[in-house]
């Protein structure tokens, strides 16, 4: 009991939410690197994923990628990816769209290739063209288990995030490094909550997203979602 | 260069255990949680919520949020590595469940199996390849996890991709982290085996 008071005390004292290691700016911290991370994956995953999936190619390497990274523990993409450049952000961003990618890439391929091939062949009847069909009748099928790759890639982003504090970029894992090396409990937990409630906020926000860009007939899918979705990995 | 053989060998050593215990411990918890699910549906929902908020919180904050009450002790890598494996074993068991087919349950009921004797020797048998295809995702998730744990002192091959960090080395890197990744496709293909033994009519996946 005492021990909630003093992270209490610690989350009310204003001297922990300013500068340079305050909450504040650490939490910036976080969210940028992880919303520019899952912005440049996006771009490489979702065209690559959509378009292999419309076109029906390569489905063995787009549905394995997500199984084959999961094997890849992130703190070692992480701890690489240092070595490979200099300290802070590059190898954070490097790491952290490393492991966006294959979630999105598979879900995609996914989405796209669960589009009833009735429906596909009713359009294609009605004279519609590939772009059409892709657009009209594919993108809004599959948005749903699309929308579920970006939210699993977010979440695990936003948690992976924690772990560059280790390679000197900052973050909200800065609290829980410094905290560990100098035993202070407070300041870990305090960390540890505030990345907590960010990763599920991120979680709960994005399952509200996916939900909104659900064409309404859809919005009753049976959990765990398509077969051969990507699982959510913890990061 | 022994050395070397003997300190990896420990830490591979030590990271098949708490991978093994995790997903046992994991499964001793979610395969009772599940089976309840199965018989009481309205307690789907908070079962699945609560595990799923435990898989989405990020492992080094889990293992930080117990660290005051269980230190930095192998007991805090348990329970956190124990926690991952909830969600999956759960959900896998239930579909497993839920996949038995009606009349396969009836013939039970009408050979005069109980509810307990069905369970046992009927509908979890037949469930067998879809919770195995959970426990293979836990497990090689579980090998990549505890490498985070090495920051509380319990990582197994971890320990050797922090010391390069710490170091700036790249040798314990490397070996580290592949020998992480080579332990996770071992143990994905070896589960798979068992899998195929255990259940020979299901032909695999």
């Amino acid at each position: 009991m005492a021990f909630v008071l003093e992270v209490t005390r610690w989350f009310g004292d204003r001297a922990n939410w300013r500068g340079e290691t305050g909450l504040g700016n650490l939490v910036i911290e976080h969210l940028t690197v992880s919303a520019v991370a899952l912005a440049l994956a996006m771009v490489v995953a979702l065209p690559l994923g959509l378009g292999l999936g419309h076109l029906g190619r390569g489905g063995v390497v787009a549905v394995n990628v997500a199984n084959v990274g999961r094997a890849v523990p992130s703190f070692a993409v992480l701890v690489i990816a240092l070595q490979l450049s200099s300290i802070g952000t590059t190898p954070t961003v490097v790491a952290l769209v490393a492991l966006a990618v294959p979630p999105m890439v598979t879900n995609c391929w996914v989405g796209m290739r669960q589009v009833d091939a009735d429906v596909r062949e009713a359009a294609r009847g009605m004279g519609m063209t590939g772009r059409q069909l892709f657009r009209s009748v594919e993108l809004p099928l599959a948005l749903p288990v699309v929308m579920a790759g970006v939210r699993t890639a977010a979440v695990q982003v936003v948690a992976t995030a924690t772990l560059a504090a280790l390679v000197g970029y900052g973050g909200l894992g800065e609290l829980i490094v410094l905290g560990l090396r100098t035993g202070d409990d407070v300041e870990v937990f305090a960390g540890a909550a505030t990345v907590a409630v960010l990763a599920l906020v991120t979680e709960v926000g994005l399952g509200l997203a996916q939900r909104a860009l659900t064409a309404e007939p859809l919005r009753h899918r049976a959990f765990p979602g398509a077969p051969g979705e990507a699982v959510p990995r913890p990061a | 260069m022994s050395g070397h053989g003997a300190l990896i060998g420990e830490l591979a050593r030590q990271h098949v255990e708490l991978t093994a215990l995790a997903v046992a411990l994991g499964l001793v918890i979610s395969l009772p949680l599940a089976v309840a699910v199965h018989r009481l549906r309205p307690l789907t929902s908070p079962v699945l919520a609560a595990t799923g908020t435990l898989y989405t919180i990020p492992s080094l904050a889990l293992f930080a949020l117990l660290v005051p009450w269980t230190g930095l002790s192998r007991t805090t890598a348990l329970i956190g590595l124990t926690s991952y494996t909830l969600l999956i074993l759960v959900r896998n068991t239930l579909a497993g469940l839920d996949g038995v087919p009606a009349e396969v349950r009836d013939a039970a009921t009408g050979m005069g199996y109980g509810r307990l004797r069905r369970l046992l020797a009927v509908e979890l048998p037949l469930a067998v390849p879809v919770i195995m295809a959970g426990v293979r995702i836990a497990t090689v998730t579980t090998i990549g996890l505890v490498t985070v744990a090495a920051l509380i002192g319990h990582g197994g091959l971890g320990q050797l991709i922090l010391d390069g960090l710490n170091r700036d080395f790249r040798t314990p890197l490397v070996v580290g982290s592949a020998l992480s990744v080579a332990m996770a496709a071992i143990a994905d293909v070896a589960l798979l085996g068992l899998q195929r033994r255990l259940t020979p009519w299901a032909g695999g996946e």
